[in-house]
């Protein structure tokens, strides 16, 4: 019988230092499980996340990239995260419109209290982005059939 | 267009001789009727070879950004479309406004040689266009073609013959040609699914050589150095390492110009293996209409453009993703 | 390319338990530039810190990873450290193992290759860090202090004491906030007001304190050191200069139908009002909203019957402008509203009162001058039931999930004081829990049970309903384990406290964090109880979360000594991440300039010399003192000449890398 190799995603989290890093924090100081496939990248605002971050990610072999940033209107900088909105959505609107699985990329707001919220974030991307499988799709866009 | 091609000669000239400025930026005779190409005019080079027939479709805004620095002052030959180009550079401190002489010409329509030649039709000596019919006269004789079928794609979706800047006009009574809606064929990718899209666009971007004509062109790139050749930004590549890098390239150089792209066509314009590449900026232009209201880049100097700025209530990213291109 | 130092925490048995530490020791080793690894029980231990500095001068470090708990626990310590051992501060980078891997991943497999991953990116970000050194930032020697209850006024004091302005915003037209409508304290049973008035004369009467009333905070710029903000000081319609207080408008004015809020709206007040006798300002106000002259163009009556010329009906809304270094969060408290507890009848029968009303209808100063009488009809009431926890300990939506820890002991004060005044009444109390930790709490709620002769009944209540003239409560004994039913003449509900609803607006303009129940957060939770993780910023009394007089009190001081601490400054050292623009590239766009929260970004023509070729260019130049360190700039500069130092565009890159690599 061929082995069926469990598929293990690779996910970069951008988290801002002021909310959502302190949230993860929070979920592990309440040992709030999420999957270890998750790895957190420490940014001071999520208005520092550069679309180029989320596309090398994805280069290097991410399946799934997330960003997570204070609530609107709460920013640790006050209007970094509103900037962060308009980029990303400008940023996830253009890969969808390439072709490539909406879901890979995510935006959250969590704030530092919000240890559960940032668990529970955490374990539906995870599962959202084992659903969609390995990322080739950027990787191939230029392959020729 | 002979007649007005002589205008501006007659009016080039005062502006060297009376020494109000120094260079005219225009387009060159080329070899052909059909292969005009930007050059500065002087005092030295004299204004003989200057043209302006149906193939002066680049926009020449962007070759005062090299002057910018200069003490020099420049007259620049600008179609209605291209002055959203200038307007935008001015807002980016790009240019410099006091040393730029702007004359707004007239503009019906500029012609797409390679589709001429796609209709089989070869050894092209003249071409004269009406409003709607062009006649091109070949060594083999004649053809009539209708001008629609030959527009350059961003003359297809003309924006109309208001001259946004200008210090002076000649030929603005010219009759610009009927759009189409600019939008359609972004709407009818949208309209596709996730597969069919990627499947489009992978034929298409496959065919880039990665030859950088679309940023050289662009009006909005203007960066001293290009992130792809910064070693600071951690993405450069002068040769890509992987096709991943390329495509990478068209994102964010879409995302680079978004908002302030004026949606001018220049980059599908010049792309030598005509990939639609104004599509990834002309979908900017429209999810940014939608998303935050109607903004044109460069329709007024010194506007904050929408990425610069933001609203309490904007669309979610997560609604964007959600949703994807059904909104 | 740098010697790189990695020490690794066993966090006692916190990491070592499911992290595999010498693995991790083992694979940072054959990490490019990594020329030391170790590991130590406690990194932040005097021992641990000693390690590492050894190390740094044995292996000529010059970046160090340490792989432990939290930045924002202990980078402050490891830079330090580092510090001291000769190193530059910002050349340490921490991976966080224990909160982000150890504390969530149990299976010690998984752990440990996601803490190897984490350390790689540590170690392939610090790879890139360059030495940074703090500027300097200087500190306006005035705090600002947003609440006029017992907590703002004892801060303010405290700090009005060590020779420091203050400026006191309180939203109403008095000082004094809930404290005021208090009638004895716990567990001494003194009287509220004997101890609160002198504060509020005190803080009145300081000469570096200033009292700015009926006001509101409206914006709030700037940083620790120099926040800038926005007072909107609300129309009064009396100048309160010229007002004495002497109370005649209040009796003249014909418009007496307003609730009065003072009195928890237990009897009216006229629109022309001064909130109670002790006030401060002792200055009357204008209700606009039921005022006959502001809402008809009627009457104008006080006008006329004012000697001192004070009521003016044309004032208007006024701006102040001040600076400050630091700002106290003192918005205290509200009770719940409890109509949404519908089977306790409080909307439904004028005899089932919260307790905050209970404390009016004691008061001597009380809508009944403290005679304790039904609300209903006057008469003397023979039955009284307390019911505790109304919305506290209460997962439902219309409760809140925490313990508002001040109601046990304000209900044993009542049920003592009612049965020591009057002893005819029966009190009884349903509890869920009866919680009195404190110095002499238990012995007072003991006392209330053993020698008042409260009954206390551990039971929930199901509902209150009313029958032949009387109220029914019924709840469950669990004691007995049965349900029973007590007849009652008033029943008195211990409704939850939550935070003031200003306290979200306001940590949103402070950008301070605030948790799920808008109550603001510490910057740690044991460490830094009074200040909020926004530097400048700090917590005084309940807008941190429920706590009695005496806490309030306490920490208002501590928040007092933090705001001290930091005005005695004459100079902060600056974050030095800061922004930096690189003057090759920079094209003088405007984006970075257009998008900067901090106005840091400044353009200057400047020569430069590019290849040769020499030109005066439009460049954007990064003030550093102003810089805050968020990095948008950085995004929004097309051409990448904008970076973030500390969190370079290579750093976040390498990082990325890192993680990625399978």
């Amino acid at each position: 019988m061929q082995e069926v190799k469990e598929f293990k995603p690779n996910i970069v989290a951008f988290c801002c230092n002021w909310c959502s890093y302190a949230g993860a924090d929070l979920a592990g100081s309440s040992r709030l499980s999420y999957p270890a496939e998750v790895k957190i990248i420490r940014v001071p605002c999520s208005g520092r996340v550069n679309p180029m971050f989320i596309l090398k990610a994805f280069e290097k072999g991410a399946d799934g990239v997330i960003i997570c940033g204070c609530h609107p209107g709460d920013c640790h900088y006050n209007t970094g995260n509103f900037y962060a909105r308009r980029r990303m959505a400008l940023l996830y609107s253009m890969l969808d419109f390439m072709g490539i699985e909406k879901g890979r990329t995510r935006v959250e707001w969590v704030s530092a209290a919000e240890g559960a919220k940032f668990a529970n974030v955490m374990n539906k991307f995870t599962s959202d982005i084992i659903e969609l499988g390995e990322c080739v799709k950027l990787g191939d866009i230029r392959c020729k059939d | 267009m002979q007649g007005l091609e002589k205008k501006i000669k007659d009016r080039a000239s005062e502006l060297l001789q009376s020494g109000a400025v120094d260079g005219i930026i225009g387009w060159e005779k080329g070899q052909f009727e059909y292969d005009p190409t930007p050059a500065v005019f002087t005092k030295e080079t004299g204004l003989d070879n200057l043209c302006y027939n149906n193939f002066c479709g680049a926009n020449l805004s962007k070759y005062l950004v090299g002057k910018i620095t200069s003490d020099k002052k420049f007259a620049v030959l600008l179609k209605p479309c291209d002055t959203y180009s200038m307007n935008q550079l001015i807002t980016e401190h790009r240019v410099n406004r006091s040393n730029i002489y702007i004359i707004g010409i007239g503009c019906n329509g500029h012609l797409n040689v390679e589709k001429i030649k796609a209709q089989g039709i070869s050894g092209i000596t003249a071409v004269s266009a009406s409003d709607d019919h062009v006649n091109i006269s070949t060594i083999y004789g004649d053809s009539k073609l209708a001008k629609k079928e030959i527009l350059l794609g961003k003359c297809e979706v003309c924006r109309g013959n208001v001259h946004v800047i200008f210090d002076e006009l000649i030929g603005e009574e010219l009759q610009t040609p009927k759009p189409d809606d600019r939008f359609e064929m972004v709407a009818k990718l949208e309209a596709m699914t996730a597969e069919e899209r990627f499947k489009f666009w992978q034929g298409e971007l496959s065919r880039c050589i990665r030859c950088n004509a679309c940023r050289n062109a662009c009006p909005a790139c203007t960066c001293r150095v290009c992130v792809f050749d910064n070693g600071r930004s951690g993405i450069e590549a002068k040769a890509n390492a992987s096709e991943f890098e390329e495509q990478m390239f068209h994102i964010i150089r879409a995302f680079h110009v978004a908002a302030r792209c004026t949606d001018c066509g220049e980059c599908s314009r010049v792309c030598p293996e005509n990939i639609p590449l104004h599509l990834l900026n002309r979908k900017y232009v429209k999810d940014i209409n939608e998303f935050y209201g109607d903004y044109q880049a460069g329709d007024i100097a010194e506007q904050r453009n929408p990425l610069v700025n933001f609203g309490d209530d904007d669309i979610e990213p997560t609604t964007v993703s959600d949703k994807g291109g059904q909104k | 390319m740098l010697n790189i130092g990695v020490f690794v925490c066993w966090c006692g048995s916190n990491i070592a338990a499911t992290v595999d530490i010498d693995q991790v020791v083992a694979a940072a080793k054959i990490q490019p530039g990594v020329v030391f690894a170790t590991d130590y029980q406690y990194m932040c231990s005097e021992a641990g810190q000693k390690i590492m500095r050894n190390a740094v001068l044995e292996h000529k470090l010059d970046g160090v990873v340490i792989c432990a708990c939290s930045p924002r626990m202990h980078e402050a310590t490891f830079r330090k450290n580092a510090e001291k051992s000769g190193l530059n501060p910002f050349m340490v980078e921490i991976a966080n193992i224990r909160e982000h891997v150890s504390w969530i991943h149990k299976d010690k497999a998984v752990g440990t290759v996601k803490a190897i991953a984490l350390v790689n990116a540590a170690i392939a970000k610090v790879s890139l860090n360059a030495p940074l050194i703090s500027g300097e930032s200087s500190v306006t020697k005035r705090a600002l202090v947003i609440g006029g209850g017992i907590a703002g006024l004892q801060t303010a004091l405290d700090i009005a004491e060590a020779g420091f302005e203050v400026d006191v915003v309180e939203k109403l037209p008095t000082i004094g906030g809930n404290m005021a409508k208090i009638d004895k304290t716990f567990p001494t049973l003194d009287c509220a007001a004997c101890i609160l008035t002198p504060k509020m004369v005190d803080a009145a009467s300081h000469e570096n304190i200033e009292l700015i009333t009926y006001s509101e905070v409206e914006s709030v710029k700037g940083f620790v050191g120099s926040f800038k903000a926005t007072i909107r000081k609300k129309a009064r319609y009396v100048d309160e200069v010229a007002c004495t207080g002497c109370g005649v408008c209040m009796a003249k004015c014909p418009s007496k139908k307003s609730l009065n809020e003072f009195n928890c709206g237990l009897n009216n007040r006229p629109s022309v009002y001064i909130p109670f006798a002790q006030a401060i300002p002792n200055v009357a106000v204008i209700d606009p909203q039921s005022c006959i002259k502001l809402t008809r163009d009627k009457c104008g009556l006080c006008q006329t019957v004012c000697e001192a010329k004070a009521i003016d009906f044309t004032q208007k809304d006024e701006l102040i402008e001040r600076e400050y270094g630091a700002i106290v969060v003192a918005t205290g408290f509200q009770p719940i509203k409890v109509d949404k507890f519908d089977e306790l009848g409080y909307s439904q029968n004028k005899d089932v009162i919260t307790s905050l009303e209970l404390e009016r209808l004691m008061n001597a100063a009380g809508p009944t001058g403290g005679k304790l009488q039904k609300v209903s009809d006057g008469s003397h009431p023979h039955d009284i039931v307390f019911i505790q926890c109304v919305g506290s300990r209460d997962c439902t939506a219309r409760g809140k999930n925490y313990c508002s820890k001040i109601c046990c002991m304000y209900t044993t004060k009542h049920a003592m004081l009612i049965r020591d005044k009057y002893p005819d009444i029966n009190v009884t109390v349903f509890y869920i829990d009866i919680r009195t930790a404190g110095k002499n709490y238990d012995e007072f709620y003991r006392r209330a049970a053993e020698d008042y002769g409260v009954t206390y009944i551990k039971g929930q209540v199901g509902k209150v309903y009313e029958e032949d003239g009387f109220l029914v409560v019924q709840g469950s004994d669990l004691i007995s384990n049965e349900q029973i039913k007590i007849k009652a003449d008033m029943v008195v509900l211990a409704a939850a406290i939550e935070a003031d609803p200003s306290a979200k607006k306001v940590a949103s303009m402070l950008t301070a964090s605030i948790d799920t129940n808008n109550f603001l957060t510490e910057a740690h939770a044991k460490l830094r109880p009074v200040e909020s993780p926004t530097a400048g910023i700090f917590l005084s009394g309940v807008c941190q979360g429920p706590k009695d007089i005496p806490e309030t009190v306490a920490q208002a001081g501590a928040a007092a000594s933090k705001v001290i601490g930091l005005l005695v400054k004459n100079k902060l050292v600056t974050n030095p991440c800061v922004a930096i623009a690189d003057e090759m590239l920079c094209s003088g766009c405007s984006n970075c300039f257009n998008i900067c929260p901090y106005g840091a970004i400044g353009y200057e023509e400047k020569l430069v010399n590019d290849h040769g070729i020499r030109e005066t260019r439009r460049l954007a130049v990064v003030n550093p003192a102003l810089c805050q360190g968020c990095g948008a700039c950085s995004v929004a500069c097309p051409s990448g000449a904008m970076d973030l130092l500390g969190f370079t565009n290579k750093q976040i890159m390498a990082e990325v890398d890192a993680i990625c690599k399978k």
